[in-house]
């Protein structure tokens, strides 16, 4: 355990933290130098390619790849033969729960393909033309099955059933035949009849959510290398290169130790690069061939077979008295899964009504599978998709009751001492912060006009922390190089360095900041959970406070006095009882540390706990072209709590890169599948994001509402910027329409038959 | 004795109870204990549950100390993107 | 089919190379001549990151192929620093933290180059309409359409 909180920095103390520093690696990203997943070239090195399903559901019945093999320049063909099956388990693997059963079905398709790009056997080739064409000479025999696409249609008694032995869990008794439900999950909380008995209205709707990819630019990329005796190089981008290595590892039946991960810089992630694709199957290429062999995936196949989120069924319930007390709140959650089940329905339905102080609350949420690529994590996973719902919701029952959204919300919100809705009482939270600064923003006073509509909506998510080391190693001339093991995905390696500049009082630039391979530090859990400038954060506060022991022993045996006596400060250590002893500062012990007992070296490994919630509140404003059904955001603004912001700047930056994947998803992000189970838009063109034309600037209002389990108050903010813009935008929809919508995306069309409906009954 | 709150699936293993006092120093003790109180219960514990000890989360953290006036929350891990 | 010859400018410099006829200059500059700094997002013109300017038009990389750039200028983001001194384009997108992951900052740049070069003084809406065609999945665009827009006030008064 580690209780750092007694010798916190107040903030008036702080001569680095909250200042706006260049970020360490900006030269290398600004020049070109930086070297993503794609960019590394080895000597010798050959192409591996993928053979997809075409199919959204096939029995694969044999595999021929004989005339592969045979084709010259081909070194290596693989198919899920190459791969041992592993148990239907759930296993710890580096602190997530994994059913490696499914994991290696995933990555290579055995008895069934489950979707469109499914991936069925890989071959390495000399060259990427040798290698395509080799594919080609694949033969699959498939037996195509019926499949199945919608999340509803998936839970009826006659579907296509994707896993044979797939038995609901949680529900009793036992169901007596499998189905495409892969577990029930339920959170309750005093008596949801009789709050509904107390309520003087009540609000229930339906809502629909589609499958949303995570975006990343850089599409996954990763270069094995495995020798002759089993020794293997791994460069892939990844959140998280110690993942990436429990799970290889136990993919390709490897000792952890033998195989050494190397995060690239990662070219964004959000959740979808905290599983394996490639990294496998390169590595089981590499092992047939002992060559190196390096794997990117195409546009289409990051569609077609990694992320996205889970599409879902959102059922609302919500009762209030007439003074907006919210008197009751029930919600039933159906989760797409995708291929194999784990969707995030648990975290949905825990987020679902965290925001609010709710005496009587019952969620109930399914996982379901459908043929689809597997879902992967999506920045604060399941929490937008069930609290869109919820935000929606409480902005009709403040219509209904004639009451300012933000005045609804604030009667309800959960403060320090609230019992949230899942279970346990909250610490210091500051959703109430959020929302008075919401109120007094000047975005909130600005007059509207016709087609105009102003959305209100606040957001919860957890936050986590875990098993994160850091190393500070101490120069001979006094500069300091901090390992981290996280992968630096928006700017991380700044704040860790301004973290360790803090707290050993030296000036940032003696700090150089890198992410150390799989071989540089202990386990490291992943980058995600909003989890980085907490965890790594305060292993680097902790790190650096190992070294400042070491500092003061070493100055007190050069001056012969006690060890008390020793203070640092300011990045010198002093002799407190002897002003007249010259202070000595890190360069003057560095240049000394051989003789006075070897290398100094800050190290912590912790299992970092106490990671706090952070809530946001979001204000948007639209204009709906009644025309053309078309939305343009005029305005947007997005307040939220931080904790305390160590680069304010990176932690804007995750605001409004949140709000802007939020938008996507509100208005435009969507798969369109054929009647075959065929994605009929895997590229950017047709799978719409949200380009610079799309918006307006987005203001940001960092609230500190200091986390008591750090030492310098970090909540992470990562996540919770994705969390309120559906319902903040969808809101804004509604009042700019007086339509009220429950389907996203509020694409031109859909919205422009809601008005032309309405126009057609008026 | 901590009071541990079950609920959802764990409340179904435990025969029903929602509220249970458990003599226990630490978060293993804990599961410990509520494994021999609940057999059922036992192979549940360890791995894909959080513990809120008074509101404060933990994730494998087996010497987390747990007071004698502590309310003890069993929910499922959270992972983040 | 046979390697074609071809012989070219990148960044100021002569360059030759071999290549086949379906290599794109994206491929030509990544795999021929090891030049990663433009990046491969979707290869289909969609995302700006292999953005490079061709005789001083902004073009995606993947969309020329490498035969075709036989006797031409082409400038990429390995150019745009001048020795130690970086464009000021790169310093104000540093200094505004218009990057997170950085992989579309290439292309952000080589794009927000050509846009200054023809308009020193764009508007926002200008700025915003130009770099449309280079994706950004971190920022929200925010930071980079106030980076450009610094960088041009900076490179007016200069």
């Amino acid at each position: 355990m580690n209780d750092m909180t007694t010798t916190s920095l107040q903030q008036s103390e702080f001569k680095i933290v909250g200042t706006r520093p260049a970020r360490p690696d900006g030269v290398d990203k600004v020049t070109g130098r930086a070297k993503f997943g794609a960019d590394l070239y080895l000597a010798n090195m050959l192409v591996g390619k993928v053979l997809r399903s075409p199919h959204a559901h096939a029995r694969i019945k044999s595999i021929d790849t004989a005339k592969a093999l045979a084709l010259p320049g081909v070194k290596a063909v693989i198919t899920a033969a190459d791969f041992g099956d592993l148990p239907s388990e759930f296993i710890p693997a580096g602190e997530m729960m994994v059913n490696f059963k499914d994991m290696t079905r995933n990555v290579m398709a055995r008895e069934k393909a489950l979707y469109e790009g499914h991936a069925v056997a890989a071959v390495a080739a000399t060259s990427e033309a040798i290698a395509n064409k080799a594919l080609k000479l694949i033969r699959v025999d498939y037996e195509v099955l019926p499949h199945v696409m919608d999340v509803v249609q998936a839970m009826e008694a006659d579907a296509p059933l994707l896993h044979e032995d797939m038995y609901t869990i949680n529900v009793e008794p036992r169901p007596a035949k499998p189905s495409n439900i892969a577990k029930r999950v339920e959170f309750a909380l005093g008596d949801i009849a009789a709050g509904f008995a107390k309520a003087d209205i009540v609000v229930e709707r339906e809502f629909t959510t589609q499958p949303v990819h995570q975006g990343y630019i850089e599409p996954h990329a990763c270069v094995a290398s495995v020798s002759e005796d089993g020794q293997a190089e791994l460069w892939c981008t990844t959140q998280g290169q110690f993942i990436v290595r429990s799970f290889c590892a136990k993919l390709l039946g490897m000792e952890v130790s033998k195989l050494r991960v190397t995060a690239s810089e990662i070219g964004g992630g959000f959740g979808g690069k905290t599983v394996v694709y490639v990294e496998p199957l390169a590595l089981a290429l590499s092992r047939k061939a002992c060559q190196p062999v390096k794997m990117v995936m195409s546009r289409v196949e990051v569609f077609q077979a990694s992320g996205p989120t889970s599409g879902a069924k959102v059922w609302v319930k919500m009762g209030a008295t007439r003074d907006g007390k919210i008197t009751a709140a029930e919600a039933v959650l159906k989760y797409q899964a995708g291929a194999f089940q784990g969707s995030p329905i648990q975290p949905g339905c825990m987020c679902a009504f965290a925001p609010y102080d709710l005496e009587n609350v019952k969620v109930v949420g399914f996982d379901i599978v459908t043929n689809r690529p597997k879902v992967a994590a999506y920045r604060a996973p399941g929490g937008p998709i069930s609290e869109y719902g919820v935000e929606s919701v409480v902005d009709e029952l403040a219509q209904k009751l004639k009451l300012d959204p933000i005045e609804l919300r604030l009667k309800n919100a959960a403060k320090e001492g609230t019992k949230a809705a899942y279970g346990p009482k909250f610490g210091p939270i500051g959703l109430v912060q959020t929302l008075e600064a919401a109120r007094a923003h000047p975005h909130y006073k600005v007059p509207l006009k016709a087609n105009q509509g102003r959305g209100v909506a606040s957001g919860f998510w957890f936050n986590i922390g875990g098993e994160t080391c850091a190393a500070l190693n101490l120069g001979e001339d006094g500069s300091v190089t901090l390992v981290a093991g996280t992968p630096d995905i928006g700017g991380s390696r700044a704040s860790l360095a301004m973290m360790a500049a803090e707290e050993l009082g030296i000036a940032l630039e003696h700090v150089r900041p890198v992410i150390g391979d799989t071989s540089a530090l202990g386990f490291n859990f992943l980058t995600g959970g909003s989890r980085v400038t907490f965890s790594s954060g305060m292993a680097v506060i902790e790190a650096a406070r190992d070294m400042i022991g070491q500092l003061r022993e070493r100055a007190a045996k050069i001056w012969e006095i006690d060890l008390k006596d020793v203070t640092w400060q300011g990045g010198y250590a002093r002799a407190v009882r002897d002003p007249a002893k010259k202070p000595l500062s890190l360069a003057d012990l560095a240049n000394t540390m051989g003789k006075t007992g070897g290398p100094i070296v800050g190290n912590a490994a912790i299992n970092a706990q106490g990671a706090g919630p952070s809530l946001a509140t979001h204000i948007v404003d639209v204009e709906v072209d009644p025309e053309t059904g078309k939305t343009t955001v005029l305005r947007y603004t997005a307040i939220q709590d931080a904790g305390r912001a160590i680069h304010p700047s990176y932690v804007e930056g995750q605001m409004q890169g949140g709000a802007a994947q939020g938008i996507g998803w509100a208005l435009n992000e969507e798969y369109i599948y054929d009647a075959k189970g065929h994605l009929a838009n895997p590229g950017f063109l047709d799978y719409r994001i949200p380009v610079c034309s799309d918006l307006p600037m987005i203001d940001t209002v960092i609230v500190e509402v200091p986390n008591p389990r750090h030492p310098y108050g970090v909540r992470g903010v990562g996540e919770t910027p994705i969390v309120p813009p559906m319902a903040a935008v969808s809101n804004a929809v509604s009042n700019a329409t007086g339509i009220r919508f429950t389907e996203l995306p509020l694409s031109p069309p859909r919205v422009l038959k809601a008005i032309e409906a309405k126009g057609a009954s008026a | 004795m901590a009071r541990v709150v079950l609920s959802g699936a764990l409340k179904r293993l435990a025969g029903g109870a929602s509220q249970v006092e458990v003599e226990a120093g630490d978060v293993r003790q804990l599961i410990r204990a509520l494994g021999i109180k609940y057999p059922a219960l036992a192979p549940h514990l360890d791995d894909g549950y959080a513990i809120a000890i008074d509101g404060e989360i933990f994730q494998d953290a087996w010497f987390a100390p747990i007071n004698q006036d502590s309310e003890v929350h069993f929910i499922p891990a959270i992972r983040g993107g | 089919m046979a390697k074609q010859h071809v012989s070219t400018t990148v960044n100021g410099e002569p360059v030759e190379f071999l290549c086949a006829p379906e290599q794109t200059l994206l491929d030509v500059l990544r795999d021929e001549l090891h030049l990663t700094g433009s990046k491969e997002g979707c290869a289909t013109g969609d995302c700006g990151a292999c953005s490079v300017t061709l005789d001083g038009r902004l073009v995606c990389s993947c969309l020329v192929l490498g035969a075709e750039v036989g006797g031409r200028k082409i400038e990429t983001i390995e150019g745009m620093a001048k020795g130690d001194e970086l464009h000021p384009l790169q310093k104000k997108f540093i200094e505004h933290a218009a990057l997170q992951c950085g992989i579309c900052t290439p292309g952000v740049l080589i794009a927000a180059k050509s846009l200054l070069e023809r308009n020193p003084d764009p508007s926002e809406t200008e700025v915003r309409y130009w770099l449309a065609g280079n994706l950004c999945r971190c920022t929200g665009y925010d930071k980079i359409v106030r980076a450009v827009m610094d960088a041009a006030a900076d490179m007016r008064s200069a």
